[in-house]
């Protein structure tokens, strides 16, 4: 065996730097609390009620980027047309944008100072403090996370497999649902996970937009600020094994159909 | 069959220009020439992938310029063959018959034939994605048959094979075209293929057709430069013309024929210039003398370069000629060639 060069110990020395980085403050906040606490944690209602909610916002957040966000996507893979990298670039907009201005920028157009805001009071829809905001806000943010996988997903199909379809007969919408999404599909719940993962972990926007309802992260945040750290660590360990544990059955069910075809 | 008129097509860069063509009902007609010349993109145009900017494509008489891609009775095998891998090799063989509704019998009898003729059946139940080569380009044209195209188009169906496959499928192809009554439109820009293929040919250079006809005459009678070139006239001379001579930088060649006094160019096939160390004696009109330049090993045959006075000639021998002349760089030699192997334009 080759003696290993000294280049070769600082990549490794430096990996495992970023591993413990990563592994040491989560393991240490997971196996803080006690059994029995973490017991306690999931009989109180408020707990329990915020964790559904963040699950089921970000799950409506991932469904209306799924419904709105796919045809974006298939135009932004399939065509090149003149200003194509500024609407790539307005949806990557809410990534760099901070998480409060994000927030505030959604108030301001649902305000009641706005035509939009007064719009949708008409119609009742209200956006401050409503779980509707927080879908808002979290298919705000999420959004980009879905568009990106989805393009990646769709540019990596050949285009003339869709040729091939239209010149055999197929109308565009047949050739979508015969050739492009059964290949794209996997693509598509990666972008759900994804949009879903970072719609779950929002704080910053929803917290100006609805401090109540409480999602998980403002409930674990106000635990934080009124008992302090023992008694908001239950409530995080919570919330972390439910997402992982969603992620996780996602993840098993696309590779074993991975392993069909 | 097909008629295709003052087809202009722009994709920025790229643009095809003035394209004409009438290709006649169950011809086997190729489209040549150099990568980039826009093959694949009349290609794509015809089959109604690619939009056309004026111009009018018509098929069987009907006006398809208009028509997106499923209404216009084209198939289309890619040099990739764009298998869909979801599907089994069965289910792509049969894709077409979801929009080409069939009675089920005459369904069954059509795919037993192509999948007979084309000797697939043993594979129809696996997946495109581990096939050889071989096999994927004759799913992909049993697929694109399956549906009785009027047309099927081929782009370059045979370049991304194994030399050795190439003749079987090239063989495959020929009677898969006798068999049926669809009309061939093949892209290459293998000129051999072409001449074992074609019934007619179109050459193509820079987003325009350089020239149309029967193989034959291409390769004997190019109409430009280009076309000389392409088709392997590597002898291609700017000539003066005088009377029956050409007069090529200073060499007199006599053509046995009058063209148009004037300027133009002569070609010749290297294969058509044979080499001697004597002065022949014999009914050949052109006979000179030279001096070897350059030998280049082409394999099975050796490419000789030759200058008399200025002008330097090309020529081709088998490797067994070549030792039983002697002939080495410096060598003198004699070149010699008929007068009827002369083209000029």
């Amino acid at each position: 065996m080759t003696k290993k060069e000294p280049f070769f110990w600082i990549t490794v020395s430096c990996g495992l730097i970023i591993l413990a980085f990563i592994l040491l403050p989560l393991i240490q906040m997971l196996t803080a609390p006690s059994f029995s606490m973490l017991k306690e944690t999931i009989q109180d209602k408020d707990v329990v009620r915020s964790i559904w909610l963040s699950i089921y916002t970000a799950g409506l957040a991932a469904l209306i980027a799924f419904v709105f966000g796919t045809p974006l996507a298939y135009i932004l893979a399939r065509s090149n047309f003149r200003g194509k990298h500024l609407i790539e670039s307005i949806i990557d907009l809410p990534i760099v944008i901070p998480h409060p201005v994000v927030g505030i920028a959604i108030l301001s157009v649902a305000g009641k100072n706005h035509w939009l805001g007064q719009f949708f009071g008409e119609l009742g829809i209200r956006i401050m403090g409503s779980v509707t905001g927080i879908v808002v806000v979290l298919t705000f943010v999420g959004l980009p996370f879905y568009v990106n996988a989805v393009k990646n997903g769709f540019e990596n199909i050949s285009p003339r497999l869709e040729n091939v379809s239209r010149s055999l007969g197929a109308s565009m919408f047949s050739t979508f649902s015969r050739i492009t999404f059964p290949l794209a599909w996997r693509s598509m719940l990666i972008g759900i996970i994804m949009c879903s993962a970072r719609a779950i972990s929002e704080f910053g926007a929803v917290v100006v937009v609805a401090y109540h309802p409480m999602i998980a992260p403002v409930l674990l945040y106000e635990r934080f600020e009124s008992y302090g750290l023992k008694y908001s660590q239950p409530v995080a360990v919570w919330l972390v094994s439910v997402c992982l544990t969603l992620f996780l059955i996602l993840r098993i069910l696309t590779l074993r159909n991975k392993k069909d075809e | 069959m097909i008629h295709i008129e003052d087809v202009n097509i722009n994709l920025g860069e790229f643009k095809l220009r003035d394209i004409n063509l009438r290709i006649e009902k169950n011809e086997f007609f190729i489209l040549m020439g150099p990568t980039g010349a826009g093959k694949t993109v009349l290609l794509e145009a015809m089959a109604g992938l690619i939009g056309v900017h004026s111009g009018r494509m018509t098929i069987a008489g009907r006006n398809v310029t208009k028509l997106p891609p499923e209404k216009r009775g084209i198939s289309i095998v890619y040099q990739d063959y764009a298998l869909f891998p979801h599907l089994t090799v069965l289910e792509n063989i049969t894709y077409g018959l979801h929009f080409h509704k069939l009675p089920k019998n005459e369904s069954k009898k059509r795919r037993d034939r192509l999948v007979e003729e084309l000797n697939i059946s043993h594979l129809l139940k696996r997946l495109p994605t581990n096939l050889s080569g071989g096999e994927n380009q004759r799913i992909a044209l049993a697929r694109a048959l399956m549906v009785n195209p009027k047309v099927l188009l081929l782009d370059e169906p045979l370049s991304a094979l194994d030399p050795g496959f190439r003749e079987d499928i090239r063989i495959g192809l020929k009677r898969l075209h006798k068999s049926t009554d669809v009309t061939f439109l093949m892209v290459t820009h293998d000129f051999a293929e072409a001449l074992s293929l074609a019934d007619r040919a179109a050459i193509m250079n820079g987003g325009k057709i350089e020239q149309v006809g029967y193989m034959k005459d291409i390769f004997q009678h190019p109409d430009s430069t280009f076309v000389a070139d392409f088709v392997g006239m590597k002898n291609l001379f700017m000539a003066h013309f005088q009377g029956t001579k050409a007069n090529v930088n200073g060499l007199a060649i006599e053509l046995g024929r009058t063209p148009e006094n004037g300027h133009g160019y002569l070609a010749i096939r290297p294969e058509d210039i044979v080499l001697s160390r004597e002065k022949l004696t014999s009914s050949m009109r052109n006979s000179f003398s030279g001096r070897v330049t350059a030998i280049v090993d082409h394999g099975l045959y050796y490419e000789v370069d030759i200058i008399v006075e200025k002008v330097l000639f090309k020529s081709l021998i088998t490797k067994s000629s070549l030792f039983e002349m002697e002939i080495n760089e410096g060598s003198e030699i004699c070149l010699s060639f008929k007068s009827t192997a002369i083209h000029n334009f």
